[in-house]
């Protein structure tokens, strides 16, 4: 029936702009979040303890799969690029494509990746459960304000942690592409590094990548707070809260890895 | 004892059998108190007083808003109409800072425990003193040791709250209520899913707590049995409003059809079995479906 078919039609257009309006209701909502963490956040840095602490669940307890998958993401960068490159017979270069590429994209990306996953998901269960369990609402009522006491420090202790984890992906990701290149291939060791160091530029190249990192971080963190915090305290609503940060900051780490090469390495070289 | 006050009256809702209140000795006043989430009513006109130093339980059947009514005098929830005041404070009106200076002379006690999971006993103690003090180390120690040994947990400092009992989570929860000797405190179904030897025990704390610290305590309730051995008052609620009050003496001998519903445990009266529906015959025999 055309009727019929215009009414499912027209329900799909509302749906679609009821979801629009959502989507910008929750992005406005989240800024907003964003502001109250920052003017709770001088109380937080006054109990430093309080940061450093989720330095630590949030950076250093993601050592491990962050090592482990930047030496595996560097090995693989050689293996493949060496295959190019040696057919121009540029594999002395090899140096600088695994350098270049992780410095600029991969560290930052797939750091904040796994970071989003690791520690995102971890903040964002870790805040639900308390909101869950009542204890943000046992803070409140002993007049303390869990966006300082609980909120802030997770927030600052992803943003401090995240640029540090994309530095150490990369420089292990590095590792990994001399273990392929010289070790296994047999690439000059002196090309290998002398050809990466006067390639990668210090401004262009390392700078903006832990701009990127940054960038990353600030979004990763306020995603997992945010969506702690306004979870449902429930079992299903802390679930559905971890799912959402995992797949938000990924989205948005790639959205935004986009706008930031666009600004940044639009016509280098 | 009379019913309820449908509607809800301007001057609070009192047995009368008791002497009439002095103002001056409300803790807690609530007057025609009205609170909706979205457009669900969930107190219609609550009124009443709860006296300076005296045990209050706050009870009725499980969604009838009495968890709300201990949301709207801590201030976590802002009545739709209606005032609360607590130490002659209005709570709704409170700015921020004013209603957390307010919140330091309370303390609460959730359903379950709300122990924060991260800390130990001891840390979970020392909190509200670490926050809203600067006492020297010692003296916080010392604080917290009196205070778990009141609740007959100084063995425990060192545990975790995983390794507690419900009922050693209750008592610690308990200690840490009245970390700041606080004025009021509001018990959220203190005994829900306790044994009847911590249940004993929980409620005879309460009841000491309230005499030795000379505090308002405010128990939200449907345990009947219990509270009816150490509170001063009692309150009914049911569908948002109050139905019946009075003291224990009275709650006994009341043939208030809801009072002793409750007391007596009938699945069937004011409080009926069955939710809402249409007739039963009607939906056997109808063709939908």
């Amino acid at each position: 029936m055309p009727a019929d078919a215009l009414g499912m039609v027209g329900n799909r257009i509302r749906a679609i702009g009821a979801s629009a309006i959502g989507a910008i209701a929750r992005l406005g909502h989240a800024s907003r979040f964003l502001i109250a963490i920052l003017v709770h956040s001088p109380g937080a840095f006054r109990r430093l303890h309080l940061t450093i602490r989720e330095i630590y669940f949030a950076g250093v307890l993601s050592l491990v799969i962050i090592l482990v998958s930047g030496l595996f993401v560097g090995m693989v960068l050689a293996l493949q690029g060496y295959d190019v490159l040696v057919r121009y017979g540029s594999a002395e270069s090899l140096g600088v494509l695994v350098a270049l590429s992780l410095v600029r994209e991969m560290g930052p990306v797939v750091a904040g990746l796994l970071f989003a996953s690791r520690a995102g998901s971890a903040i964002t269960a870790e805040i639900g459960l308390m909101k869950a369990t009542e204890q943000l609402s046992a803070m409140e009522m002993m007049a303390v304000d869990p966006l300082a006491r609980v909120v802030a420090p997770r927030f600052w202790g992803g943003v401090i942690s995240m640029p540090l984890v994309a530095a150490l992906f990369s420089t292990m990701g590095v590792y990994g592409g001399y273990l392929v290149g010289v070790r296994l291939i047999g690439i000059d060791a002196g090309s290998f590094w002398g050809q990466m160091q006067s390639a990668v530029d210090f401004r262009q190249d390392i700078v903006n990548g832990i701009i990127k990192s940054v960038v990353f971080g600030v979004a990763v963190s306020l995603i997992a707070v945010f969506e702690g915090y306004y979870s449902k305290p429930t079992a299903e609503g802390v679930s559905s809260a971890t799912t959402r940060t995992v797949v938000v900051s990924s989205l948005a780490i790639l959205a935004l890895d986009f706008v930031l090469t666009v600004f940044m390495f639009r016509g280098v070289r | 004892m009379p019913a309820g006050v449908p509607g809800g009256p301007r001057a609070p809702y009192r047995s009368p059998l008791l002497p009439p209140l002095d103002p001056a000795a409300a803790a807690v006043e609530l007057a025609d108190v009205s609170f909706a989430y979205d457009a669900r009513m969930i107190l219609k006109g609550i009124t009443m007083v709860i006296p300076r130093g005296k045990v209050v339980a706050i009870m009725g059947s499980s969604g009838s808003g009495k968890t709300t009514i201990l949301r709207l005098i801590g201030g976590q929830l802002k009545p739709l109409s209606g005032s609360i005041r607590v130490a002659g404070q209005s709570v709704p009106d409170l700015d921020r800072d004013a209603l957390y200076e307010l919140r330091r002379k309370f303390g609460m006690l959730f359903q379950f425990g709300a122990l924060f999971t991260d800390m130990d006993v001891f840390e979970n103690i020392a909190f509200p003193l670490r926050e809203h003090t600067s006492l020297p180390e010692e003296l916080v120690r010392d604080l917290v040791l009196m205070k778990l040994n009141a609740v007959g947990l100084r063995g425990a400092a060192g545990l975790m709250p995983s390794e507690l009992s419900g009922g050693m989570a209750r008592r610690v929860a308990l200690a840490r209520a009245i970390a700041l000797d606080p004025m009021l405190v509001m018990y959220d179904e203190p005994f829900a899913g306790l044994d009847p030897i911590s249940l004993g025990v929980v409620g005879q704390l309460i009841r000491r707590l309230n005499q030795a610290l000379g505090i308002t305590s405010v128990i939200v309730t449907h345990d009947v049995y219990e509270s009816l051995k150490i509170v001063d008052y009692l309150y009914f609620v049911s569908e948002g409003r109050i139905v019946a009050a009075g003291t224990p003496a009275e709650v006994r001998a009341s043939s208030d059809p809801f009072v002793r519903q409750f007391i007596d445990g009938e699945e069937d009266g004011p409080v009926p079995f069955h939710y809402p529906a249409s007739s039963y015959r009607e939906a056997l025999f109808s063709d939908a479906g």
